[in-house]
């Protein structure tokens, strides 16, 4: 199993990069795992403990906002990394995530990914440069949605017509 | 051609409201049709004595009908939205570059479209889809404001029928979104893209063309294998009124379709 | 006929009084003859309804946003260099009708071109540079890509007189960009002008046409003398240029400017009042408006002088992509010298120094020009 275990995480965008005893490592951490369709990983609010690496599937971000429902806030595919909160400065879920087509991840325990860098340094660095670039690449991406460039455009103060 | 060409007449035959700012026209030709297009190409739409803007053809090449996907934003664009089947428009054109997706046979053909910049690229899917056989993979990347906004939303399932791979995002989902949400350029990765046999032809606003050309370069394409629809205000669309030009480009008649090459200079130049 | 030994063409003169039978010849020939006059303190280009309107003894003091006229010592009738405005009015008026239509009963419309007279224009005292100025609008406007065009036929019919320099302006640089003090082809007469104790002109046909109408007004043969005073003339005046300006590899040189520091500069100083672009003989851009009467079943299409300096030139979508003065001028600029290469395969800048003369601040372009250097250094030279 945790050949298996390492296989997958080995083809995982996460892992590029990592050397052969570092996937060992992290992935005697992980479990794979398969969710259905519809399936919750977690709910909003909840404390934040886990990691998922996704090998295929879509997970929906969603928020429940009043008078607009359940809303998708971001959905995350093959090679997304899932639950990022608990490195914030709030460590519970801001988000509600859920299958929304059936999933294969990697699942790991954050306390445990916390452990292990405590551990080796070495691992810990290349870790959190990887989970940094996702949190960036997040940002980055939610940036450019609040420009808003499909919006229809309207006329500037400043112009004349 | 000259600016004092005037406009032909054109009768709307069809006319479909896309989003609530958005209207497909289909005009016939009232008397000679202008001569035929290529997808890419733009035609200077008139309503009768209000103005004229320019409109990328949106529909397929071929017969002499012309299909115009046009948002309302000013008065010319207002006027044209509220046109009923019946009603007479004025055409000049074709004017412009093309997409020439034909340089992509025997490879793979990528459309990556943000918003109504997918008005431009449909007639090039539709030619392209056409003539599958000619292509090796045919892959339509759409990004959208939210669902409401999609643009030829009904015709995805077709363009999948014939053989092109149709992925679909929105900025923002209502309740009953079951697809992506995400930024357009996080669908480049899972569509799997093999950067030395692919020609993208991308399309939408200025700042999503350059974020994905720039996504596209990063996996590994080149800038002469990436193709942009640029625009400018224009008024003549014949290259004598000096009103369109980018750098040393007269985007009526060095573009509007540019290779990323040539664009990607002038586009990082601020107020250009 | 005295034949110039070195170029073959022939060479003819005559009196000053020669330029009145010529006006008159081309009145009868049916020309709208235009040329320099004064007007309210400067030398415009009007219609001259005789030649006795020609500014004879009239000089022109040039400065950057300076222009005053003096009298002179001589009776030259073209003694003045470039004056506030250019052939360009002619040929490229600044207001004209594109067409015109009117509502039909089926619901569609029916236009119909816009009248185009059969007036034929004759141009008494076209400069060096402006002859150039004409051929550089031809490129972009008339025949080699706009056969069809109201330009193109204007242009053809249009009789070309054109006056070597042999005085140029404080302010002139036609040397820097090649395109005088010698008048280059494209004139149909060409006339340089001596004073002293005979007032004559030396007269050399252009063209067939050129040679019909000289052979009309019966010129003498050329005094050989006359003629090499005419061209030390020449010769000397493309010494006493008031500016220069180093026009090699301006386009590749601009291609890289976009980031200097000098256009801060400038723009610090320029009102963006557009003046220069509608002095300058080649700014050609217009703008296009569609206007109806109250009924709105009479619609027609005018274009007019735009320019590039007005802030709605590049309006898209929700505002201008060029908003700031700086942007604004460095579009000027490196168009006028740079692009202009790459859209019409020469320099948009004839060295006729209007721009500078007519700039209510006197930005000058060759010192923009020479700033602009010092601060990027030759594009070879770079490291």
């Amino acid at each position: 199993m945790t050949e298996v275990v390492a296989a997958v995480l080995a083809d995982h965008a996460f892992a590029a990069g990592l050397s052969g005893q570092h996937i060992d490592r992290l992935a005697a951490l992980a479990t794979l795992i398969e969710v259905p369709a519809g399936k919750r990983f977690f709910a909003e609010d909840q404390p934040a403990d886990r990691l998922w690496l996704i090998s295929s599937g879509r997970v929906s971000l969603d928020l429940q906002v009043p008078g607009r429902g359940l809303l998708t806030v971001e959905t995350l595919g093959p090679g997304d990394e899932l639950g990022l909160s608990w490195l914030g400065p709030v460590p519970r879920w801001q988000f509600g995530a859920v299958a929304q087509l059936p999933v294969t991840a990697l699942e790991f325990r954050s306390a445990a990914i916390q452990a292990l860098c405590d551990r080796d340094h070495e691992l810990g660095y290349e870790l959190t440069r990887r989970l940094l670039g996702a949190a960036i690449s997040r940002l980055q991406a939610a940036r450019i949605r609040i420009l808003d460039l499909y919006a229809a455009p309207t006329p500037s103060a400043r112009g004349p017509r | 051609m000259t600016m004092s060409q005037r406009p032909a007449s054109y009768r709307v035959s069809q006319r479909r409201d896309e989003t609530h700012d958005t209207v497909t026209l289909t005009l016939e030709p009232a008397g000679a049709p202008l001569e035929s297009f290529h997808p890419g190409q733009f035609m200077m739409l008139y309503a009768f004595g209000i103005g004229e803007i320019p409109v990328s053809v949106s529909g397929p090449a071929g017969p002499a009908g012309l299909t115009h996907t046009i948002r309302a934003v000013g008065a010319v664009s207002r006027a044209l939205c509220a046109a009923a089947p019946g009603q007479v428009v004025g055409v000049r054109g074709p004017f412009g570059t093309s997409w020439r997706e034909s340089d992509a046979f025997g490879q793979d053909l990528l459309v990556i479209a943000g918003g109504i910049g997918l008005a431009p690229l449909r007639p090039a899917v539709l030619a392209a889809l056409s003539e599958r056989v000619r292509y090796r993979r045919i892959t339509v990347l759409i990004g959208a404001r939210s669902p409401a906004e999609l643009v030829f939303p009904a015709e995805y399932g077709l363009w999948r029928d014939l053989g092109a791979r149709v992925e679909v995002t929105v900025d923002r989902a209502d309740a009953s979104w079951q697809g992506h949400v995400s930024v357009v350029t996080q669908l480049i990765g899972p569509a799997g893209l093999d950067p030395q046999r692919t020609l993208a032809l991308v399309c939408g606003p200025e700042v999503m063309m350059r974020l994905t050309a720039r996504t596209l370069l990063g996996a590994g394409m080149t800038a002469s294998q990436i193709r942009v629809s640029l625009e400018r205000n224009m008024q003549c669309g014949v290259g004598e009124c000096g009103h369109c030009q980018l750098g040393p480009l007269l985007l009526c008649r060095d573009g509007p379709v540019v290779s990323y090459h040539a664009a990607a200079p002038l586009l990082s130049i601020k107020e250009l | 006929m005295s034949t110039d030994s070195e170029s073959g063409r022939s060479a003819w003169q005559l009196p000053a009084t020669g330029l009145a039978r010529l006006h008159e010849s081309l009145r009868k020939a049916g020309y709208q003859v235009i040329g320099p006059q004064v007007v309210n303190g400067a030398i415009v280009l009007r219609e001259l309804s005789s030649a006795d309107e020609l500014p004879f003894g009239w000089g022109v003091t040039l400065a950057p946003g300076g222009y005053r006229l003096r009298r002179r010592d001589d009776d030259a009738a073209f003694g003045h260099a470039a004056g506030p405005g250019s052939w360009k009015q002619f040929l490229h008026p600044p207001r004209e009708q594109l067409w015109s239509a009117r509502r039909t009963a089926d619901g569609g419309y029916s236009a119909a071109a816009a009248p185009r007279g059969d007036a034929k224009l004759a141009f008494i005292g076209v400069r060096p540079c402006d002859l150039r100025a004409i051929q550089i609008q031809d490129q972009v406007l008339g025949a080699p890509s706009h056969p069809d065009s109201a330009y193109a036929s204007r242009r053809s019919s249009t009789f070309v007189v054109a006056v070597n320099c042999t005085e140029p302006g404080e302010t002139c640089f036609c040397t820097s960009m090649g395109t005088g003090p010698q008048a280059g082809p494209g004139y149909d007469l060409l006339l340089t002008e001596l004073t002293g104790p005979d007032h004559v002109f030396i007269v050399e046909p252009g063209s067939p046409a050129g040679e019909a109408m000289l052979a009309g007004l019966e010129p003498l043969p050329a005094d050989p003398s006359a003629v090499q005073r005419a061209r030390d003339g020449v010769t000397a005046a493309a010494g006493k240029m008031g500016r220069t300006m180093q026009a090699d590899g301006l386009r590749d040189l601009l291609a890289g400017s976009h980031d200097a520091t000098r256009w801060e500069e400038v723009a610090s100083r320029c009102l963006t009042c557009g003046n220069c672009t509608m002095a300058c003989p080649t700014c050609f851009c217009t703008t296009v408006e569609d206007v109806t009467d109250l009924s709105g079943d009479h619609a027609e299409r005018w274009q007019s002088w735009a320019s590039c300096f007005d802030l709605d030139f590049s309006y898209l979508h929700s505002g201008p992509v060029r908003s700031s003065g700086e942007s604004r001028y460095r579009q000027w600029l490196t168009h006028k010298l740079g692009t202009w290469h790459d859209q019409f395969g020469t320099s948009g800048c004839v060295g006729c120094g209007r721009c500078i003369v007519w700039c209510p601040v006197g930005i000058d372009i060759t010192e923009e020009v020479a700033a602009l250097r010092a601060e990027l250094g030759e594009p070879e030279a770079e490291t």
